[in-house]
């Protein structure tokens, strides 16, 4: 069976692929396949059906529905080739350093096709209760909010009508107000930590509006109901987080919805051997976004789970443009040595994207985003080159839900030509 | 002196925001804010909270075999009119094709802001 060649293949049609191919092909890149295993693109965004999507990226407060049909419109005006229904298997790498991938549709059977460059754009999936070690049988009505989030968006069905909701994940608030609009009562949601894993706005606009009480540092320790979820308890933690004897609550419901984090689909990369954070569990990469197998790239959530969307597009096209430089570069005179200096980070920071810089291949800027392991107050973001501190960002409150960023320049970068240590460290702001 | 702290749902930053009013009820300052936006906002949810409600109802004739279209208030409703608005759409059902934008619901719940369609199902 022949393999079909294209430059560039891009696994997933979700908002970060959809940038990718985008960003690619505004590069000077033609030869571009997307592969996408629903039967429509667009990814999640499909069934996020609430607004606040598109803020930064149009200026313009969209449902993620409508965001998704912004970037399928770019997509389809360029003409860019896609497959939907279209499950990849298995991802290798070949002869010469072409990437090998064996994808089957129903339409096209299986397909054996290989790439100069492939972006990784996969997503991410939800943990779910097998990860949570909850006691009780296992009825019905346990239902991840995600899950919940596509019986009622897309399939029209409302799978239940009193409801107790672990976790203050986006999803699990968004899913809040969407299951009280549609009938049910919510009755509690419980977070695990002394604060929420979500956005304020979401808790504003999905607990507060509708007067759900959020309980933080509280877990559900039984779910009761054989056939169907009867009640669920609830108990308050420790800091330790070890449920407190004595603080159990029961609830009766009928339904209770994990939003209790989210997890890179990382099957493919973990398959081709790319080295992989164990913090992210997404896998490690340059400043190019690409991995440690040269021209594999990877960008949004399968590389790190992301808050917004804009930032999903933002970074997804800084992958695309690089794939297609690497395409444009590849098998020309040798190239200049590679520099790879690892990017040190401490002072709470849990992990950086992306891990190491060539400062060679900075262009105009390069995005550093990073999550911190703690809730703080009154820090400072400093960047230091070579031990030298050349930039530092003030930030009020730091908390893990949301993510932050920071810009280094090429200009920066350039001023420190034998540079061999980056480091980035929140301090205290006195 | 009255001061009241919101927290900013214009974009996901999540500004905290503090307005103080003076004695006759009216906004004396607002300190917090990182932008336009986030100073518009409080004005409004202290004097009048409005938000924008999204929700789905059936399609029927979908040649790819949909069930919902999701919609949303053209522009924001006031908050107090949020359970209204569902309660309109309780039993509505459209025939396919539907655009974005295609109003779905005029004048909902009397706010005299039309539901429009977020999403192509054919």
């Amino acid at each position: 069976m022949e393999r079909t060649e294209y430059n560039l293949i891009i696994i997933g049609g979700g908002p970060a692929g959809l940038s990718a191919a985008v960003a690619a092909y505004d590069e000077g890149e033609r030869s571009i396949l997307v592969l996408e295993r629903d039967t429509r693109l667009g990814g999640i965004l499909n069934q996020c059906i609430h607004n606040g999507f598109g803020l930064h990226t149009f200026q313009e407060e969209l449902t993620g529905p409508e965001y998704a049909q912004r970037y399928i419109d770019k997509l389809e005006e360029r003409n860019i080739e896609y497959k939907l229904d279209a499950m990849v298997m298995s991802l290798e790498s070949g002869k010469d350093g072409m990437k090998e991938i064996m994808a089957v549709s129903e339409k096209d059977g299986l397909m054996l096709l290989s790439a100069r460059a492939v972006i990784l754009t996969m997503g991410c999936r939800e943990r779910s209760r097998g990860a949570l070690n909850i006691p009780g049988f296992r009825p019905a009505g346990v239902f991840s909010a995600g899950t919940a989030q596509r019986l009622v968006n897309i399939e029209g069905y409302l799978p239940g009508r009193r409801v107790v909701i672990l976790g203050s994940g986006d999803i699990g608030l968004i899913m809040a107000r969407r299951m009280t609009l549609e009938g049910a009562k919510v009755l509690v949601c419980a977070e695990l930590m002394p604060y929420s894993g979500g956005l304020k706005r979401n808790i504003v606009q999905c607990l507060d509006d509708f007067g759900i009480p959020l309980k933080l540092s509280h877990t559900v320790v039984r779910i009761e109901g054989k056939e169907r979820v009867e009640g669920v308890v609830i108990a308050e933690v420790g800091p330790d987080r070890k449920p407190i004897p004595g603080t159990e609550e029961h609830y009766d419901c009928d339904t209770l919805l994990l939003s209790v984090g989210l997890l890179p689909e990382n099957e493919l990369t973990i398959g081709l051997g790319a080295d992989m954070s164990r913090v992210t569990n997404g896998p490690v990469v340059n400043e190019s976004l690409e991995t440690s197998v040269p021209g594999v790239f990877a960008a949004g959530n399968v590389l790190h789970v992301h808050d917004l969307v804009d930032y999903v597009s933002e970074e997804s096209a800084h992958a695309g443009v690089c794939a297609a430089r690497y395409i444009r570069d590849y098998g020309g005179e040798a190239k200049e040595e590679v520099k790879r200096i690892p990017i040190e980070f401490g002072g709470g920071i849990r992990y950086t994207v992306p891990c190491s810089i060539d400062p060679g291949k900075v262009e105009k800027y390069l995005k550093i985003r990073f999550r911190v392991g703690d809730v703080m107050s009154s820090r400072k973001v400093v960047v230091y080159l070579d031990g030298k501190s050349v930039l530092t960002k003030k930030r009020r409150v730091m908390a893990p839900g949301e993510m932050e960023e920071l810009v280094l320049t090429e200009k920066l970068l350039k001023a420190h030509p034998d540079l061999s240590r980056i480091e980035i460290k929140v301090e205290e702001d006195a | 002196m009255e001061t009241r702290s919101l927290t900013c749902i214009g974009c996901p930053l999540g500004c905290q925001i503090e307005v103080m009013m003076n004695e006759r009820g009216e906004i004396a300052l607002i300190t917090g804010n990182t932008c336009q936006n986030g100073e518009k906002y409080a004005r409004k949810e202290v004097t009048s909270p409005t938000r924008i409600v999204t929700s789905s109802v059936r399609v029927y004739g979908s040649k790819t075999g949909e069930r919902t279209v999701p919609l949303k208030t053209a522009s924001d409703i006031p908050k107090s009119k949020i359970m209204d608005v569902i309660r309109d759409l309780a039993g509505v059902s459209v025939p396919c094709p539907v655009r974005i934008g295609d109003v779905l619901y005029k004048n909902i719940a009397g706010t005299g802001v039309d539901a429009v369609a977020t999403k192509n199902v054919d």
